[in-house]
């Protein structure tokens, strides 16, 4: 545990961001993932002699595109430095970084932690520099492979102040991060591919004490989990040594998942001399007023006013109650890891769902760029439906509009997150359109169809649209949607019951077969009422329709037998 | 800026240098006579002067981001010391 | 023909059918071959593939597409890539390195049809003043060949003074085209840094380093600049800046001294100590006089501190840009390496010669922790420093004058163990390289058998003016005309 009495943690990160471009950073080889070894690397990323960087445009600009989310003032002379050290993944023996003068400096970045509480988290700077190479190591006996396919693609290494103070927060900003950057387009945010990557510097301290602790740094952690678990194992291990009377070596560590432990890192017996110098084959990068006016120009929605937008268009006001209150004792979830959550309330088309954007759902919608389209694409298909069922700036369409956004929402962080998560998909490679989930909503609002059906449609769209099936997959319009959806309501009998005698008839029946829960309710039992539902949505096959079942079966149950 | 503060040992690892016992006594010597000539930039005052890295103060001049270059990995491997598939092999370095 | 014919000779004999290209490069082989054991200047001699171009060239000869260097033969110093070419740089680290690439420069001369008939000696890495630290043997000078013909351009100046070439291609990073320039009666131009892209130029020191040409007049050296100058892309460095004089070049040659009353400023500094052929240097300033130049005295207070800066500048940087140099991916590898430490060590250790090693040593220690202010920074700012001075100078004059070396051609092996004595050899041609500057070696008679050679320094971009001054000198003068005997080549 982290939280030892009388300790403080304090973490700050430095996370290296792949930057999405074309090409590479000094050279014109292609920034891809995937190829065969070398087979990206052009003379310039392999160091030949004679050979010169030539910066790429794009980088800068996405370096200052962040620089502006952050609100970091964007230095208008910045330099290049030479990094000096040799392995086997640096070709140059040098790798081209930004030290003295970063193109980004100073700003700050407001984390929304998973208690609902908001931190901020002061960035010191963010420089672009090159990434190296890699080296496999296990593949050849007695030696290592080295593939330079990476060396060159662009880093935008962004250094946070040393303002975290738990594990959880650590990875939280993490997490912003990997929402900020991919909202800004400047990364593609695989994390398995290594496009960001998180080092770690954490030390402890006696609390109140106002000198920090020497500090270790763990390096290279490509997930939020690992950021969690490694700096748990790292705070425990410096603390206890600490309490052992034993120094905390400044040193580089490792995390190794599967022993769960940091171990200091070897094999880099490096000097720390680095020997930085201004790089004499590229002279200082200017940035102009009008450049950075282009970039601001070209702004996206950011996640945090993405997530105001949400509140506010989607929400009938304030933060919900419910839903955000149970919900913020789960353990962080990452975007993956959102379905495996044991989601006990937000079952769709459970009564009890809150029928507002939470601020819980908020952040988890805005949290991922592909989430949060997916849901804007799923409640417009809703709203366009008709004219009954869309909502509208009136009261009733403010609460049709906020109910079906609710649905949506459920749906998307609920069922849909899980099946994603089954396959290890992202929402972007999610085969499911939107129009079809809207359907299924339109279908639930309208009464076609009851919460319990609506799961068995979900499913079978699902597994249409993995298969590939016509249907599902090519339902990208809403009418193709609501005809493929109607078609298999029908097709598999999952209409809900609407004839009133019909289920009268049923709810009569359930109630004489049970003659003790009946009298128990009478007695005041309420709850054997969900006895009661349940008995008939079973003998309906889930067809019945939950809340006309529990009127009729009040009715039933307190006429006089 | 004393001679005694040319750490030899400690140069030749930065610089993934070996050098012989035979050597080494003689690159000192030469090193302590280069240190001690370039050692008369000390008497030059260049307080307020700033640093020019680069002989025309130019700007760098950025590329669009576009790729251009076909990688011939044979061609580019063929002087390579060790190769193997695609690889360059270099001794066993411990991650 | 002449055997010193000049390049412009070769180009109008080639126009009009005189000789072919085939003919020229064949005869320029056999000199080479003939002159080439003594003087050792070729690295890589490949007659083969000079005359396939030559033929090319021929081929070429005679339509809308002839440039003047079209079927010319040139050779190279052995620091620029060209494909298919083994690029040595003169070092065992490089000795089996065939180059995946063309140099820009190079490239530029081959496409307008200049015969490439090898490559040439040089110090190893462009580190030195004498073409002795070649793993490939000194190169001699062909005014006499136990004298250095200076360095580390020595093996371009030996090739073009005794008369294989018409022009070679020389690299200066503190007076490697310059000094071997003076010490074998040639003319030599460094131009202003970023003029010729660096791009496929082997990195000596990135922010010194400049590719320029050795020739035997000031108008062939435009002639062939006129080809390797211009903005490359490839090259951060390279400036955009154009020059539509030295466009015209090729047509119109660089011309009459546009205008005629110039101030030459000579740099008191650099005569306060007189160096050897004074007379000779001032004789030169005469004859620049009876052409209308103006001569001043004017001072550069801080040229003494210039060879110190150099040395840690030059130093820093080719400490770094040497890294790549691992025996990883090209380049000497050495046996069995144990461990990854043990292959850069021995790899690096084997491969480079000592004063690439001394080189490195000096620029890590000016980088590293503690020194770095002291040493690099300081360089730097004394390097601004200099660069003032110069830019005070040019708002008196229009062109410098100061000697090109302290002597004349040393003996060879005199220096080589005195590191110090050798980067002496420099301390007149660095502090162009400092400020970034164009300078044009020009020889001005022979002292004791040995050519004097002094320099004339222009402002940023001035070529024409240095050129056209050089030139008007030469057809006022016969300096340029001197030849050297090679009556060694006789005895052979």
């Amino acid at each position: 545990m982290s939280g030892v009495p009388g300790w403080e943690v304090v973490i700050g990160l430095e996370i290296h961001v792949q930057l999405a471009t074309r090409s590479k950073i000094f050279s014109g080889a292609a920034n891809r993932f995937g190829e065969p070894p070398n087979s990206l690397a052009c003379p310039v990323d392999l160091g030949l002699p004679g050979v010169l960087p030539v910066l790429n445009e794009a980088p800068v600009r996405m370096a200052v595109k962040f620089g502006l989310a952050v609100g970091a003032e964007i230095c208008p002379r910045s330099n290049f430095d030479r990094k000096n050290y040799f392995y086997p993944d640096l070709p140059k023996g040098y790798q081209i970084s930004q030290f003295e003068q970063p193109v980004v400096g100073a700003g700050r970045l407001q984390v929304r932690l998973d208690n609902g509480e908001s931190l901020e988290v002061g960035i010191v700077r963010a420089h672009l520099e090159e990434d190296a190479g890699k080296s496999v190591h296990d593949a050849y006996e007695g030696e290592t492979g080295v593939d330079l396919n990476r060396a060159g693609t662009p880093l935008l290494e962004v250094v946070t102040a040393p303002d975290l103070r738990t594990p959880e927060q650590a990875s939280a900003f993490f997490r912003q991060m990997h929402g900020l950057v991919r909202y800004l387009g400047i990364c593609d945010g695989d994390l398995s591919q290594g496009s960001m990557r998180c080092d770690v510097n954490v030390s402890v301290r006696p609390a109140g004490q106002e000198q920090l602790g020497e500090r270790a740094e763990v390096k290279n952690l490509n997930s939020f989990r690992f950021v969690e678990k490694a700096l748990h194992y790292e705070i425990d291990r410096q603390i206890e040594r600490r309490q052992r009377g034993l120094p905390v070596e400044r040193e580089t560590r490792l995390y190794d998942s599967v022993q769960d432990e940091t171990r200091p890192m070897r094999g880099k017996e490096q000097s720390d001399d680095y020997r930085y110098f201004p790089d004499p084959d590229l002279p200082p990068l200017v940035i102009d007023d009008a450049f950075i006016n282009a970039v601001q120009d070209d702004m996206p929605e950011l996640p945090w006013e993405r997530r105001r937008r949400f509140l506010e268009e989607y929400s009938l006001g304030g933060s919900a109650v419910g839903s955000s209150v149970e919900l913020t004792d789960r353990a962080s979830l990452t975007v993956k890891e959102l379905g495996k959550a044991d989601r006990t309330i937000n079952v769709p088309g459970d009564d009890r769902v809150d029928k507002t954007i939470a601020e819980y759902d908020a952040d988890r919608l805005t949290r991922d760029p592909d989430i949060a389209a997916y849901f804007e694409a799923v409640v417009a298909a809703v709203r366009n439906a008709k004219p009954t069922v869309a909502g509208g700036r009136d009261q009733d369409g403010r609460e049709a509009t906020a109910r079906q956004a609710k649905l949506a929402a459920n749906w998307i962080l609920g069922e849909l997150a899980r099946h994603l998560n089954q396959e290890g998909l992202g929402f972007a490679e999610c085969k499911l359109p939107a129009a079809a989930l809207g359907a299924l909503i339109v279908r639930m609002e309208d009464q076609t169809i009851s919460g319990k059906t609506a799961k068995t449609l979900f499913d079978a769209l699902w597994e249409g649209a993995a298969a590939g099936a016509d249907g599902p997959s090519a339902a990208s319009g809403l009418a193709d949607a609501l005809k493929l959806v109607d078609g298999m309501i029908e097709a598999r009998g999952l209409r809900q019951l609407s004839d009133s005698g019909e289920l009268k008839a049923l709810v009569a029946e359930v109630v004489a077969a049970h003659p003790q829960q009946a009298e128990q309710f009478r007695a005041g039992r309420d709850k054997v009422l969900g006895f009661f539902v349940g008995k008939v949505m079973a003998a309906t096959g889930g067809k019945a329709n939950p809340q006309q079942a529990s009127t009729l079966l009040r009715e039933a149950l307190h006429a006089p037998s | 800026m004393s001679e005694n503060d040319i750490k030899i040992d400690h140069l030749a690892k930065l610089a993934a240098l070996r050098l012989s016992e035979d050597e080494q006594p003689g690159v000192l010597a030469d090193l302590r006579r280069i240190i001690a000539m370039v050692d008369a930039m000390g008497a030059v005052d260049v307080s307020g002067v700033e640093p020019l890295a680069h002989p025309l103060d130019a700007t760098l001049a950025v590329r669009p981001d576009q790729v251009t270059e076909e990688v011939d990995r044979r061609r580019y491997q063929a002087g390579a010391p060790a190769v193997r598939d695609g690889f360059y092999l270099v001794p066993r370095a411990v991650a | 023909m002449d055997p010193f014919p000049s390049l412009r000779q070769l180009t109008d004999g080639l126009a009009r059918g005189e000789w072919s290209s085939a003919e020229l490069t064949k005869a320029a082989v056999q000199r080479a071959e003939r002159l080439g054991g003594p003087l050792n200047c070729f690295i890589t001699l490949d007659e083969e593939k000079a005359m396939s171009a030559a033929e090319r060239a021929d081929r070429r000869l005679g339509t809308v597409c002839a440039t003047p260097l079209t079927g010319v033969p040139l050779a190279h110093k052995d620091i620029f890539c060209m494909e298919g070419w083994r690029t040595t740089c003169a070092s065992r680290m490089l000795a089996d390195f065939v180059a995946p690439y063309t140099a820009t420069a190079m490239a530029q001369l081959e496409d307008a049809g200049a015969v490439t008939l090898g490559k040439l000696n040089m110090d190893e890495f462009a580190m030195g003043s004498s073409t002795e630290t070649s793993c490939f043997g000194p190169t001699a000078n062909p005014w006499s060949l136990e004298h250095s013909p200076g360095g580390s351009s020595g093996g371009s100046a030996a090739c073009v003074a005794a008369g294989i070439t018409v022009a070679a291609s020389g690299t200066d990073t503190g007076g490697s085209i310059r000094q071997p320039a003076g010490f074998c009666g040639l003319a030599g131009l460094k131009p202003t840094y970023g003029r010729v892209s660096r791009y496929g130029m082997i990195a000596f020191a990135s922010s010194l380093d400049q590719g320029g040409v050795l020739a035997r007049s000031a108008e062939d050296a435009a002639l062939v600049l006129s080809y390797m100058a211009g903005f490359d892309p490839r090259d951060s460095t390279s400036s955009k800046h154009r020059d539509p004089w030295l466009e015209a070049v090729p047509h119109a040659g660089v011309g009459e001294l546009e205008d005629g009353h110039l101030t030459i400023g000579l740099v008191k500094e650099f005569f306060a100590d007189p160096p050897a052929g004074a007379p000779l240097i001032d004789a030169a300033r005469r004859s620049l006089e009876e052409l209308g130049l103006r001569c001043i005295e004017l001072s550069l207070p801080h040229i003494a501190m210039a060879m110190p800066a150099y040395y840690v500048i030059a130093g820093a940087e080719a400490s770094t840009n040497l890294a790549r140099y691992d025996g990883v991916r090209f380049g000497h590898r050495c046996a069995d390496p144990q461990s990854l430490a043990d292959l850069y060590e021995r790899s690096r250790s084997e491969g480079f010669g000592a004063e690439v090693k001394r080189r490195i040593l000096t620029g890590t220690y000016a980088l590293s922790a503690g020194y770095f202010d002291a040493y690099y920074v300081r360089a730097q700012k004394i390097r601004r420093l200099v660069a003032q001075d110069f830019a005070g100078a040019f708002a008196q004059a229009d062109l410098l004058l100061a000697p090109t070396a302290p002597g004349v051609a040393f003996r060879r092996g005199q220096l080589m163990d005195d590191p110090i004595a050798m980067y002496r050899q420099d301390a007149y041609t660095i502090p162009v390289n400092l400020a970034g500057l164009p300078a044009l070696s020009l020889p001005c008679g022979l002292q004791d058998g040995l050519p004097v050679g002094f320099q004339l320094i222009a402002n940023h971009f001035d070529e024409r003016r240095l050129l056209q001054t050089g030139a008007a000198l030469q057809r006022a003068t016969d300096w340029h005309e001197l030849r050297p005997s090679l009556d060694w080549a006789e005895a052979a």
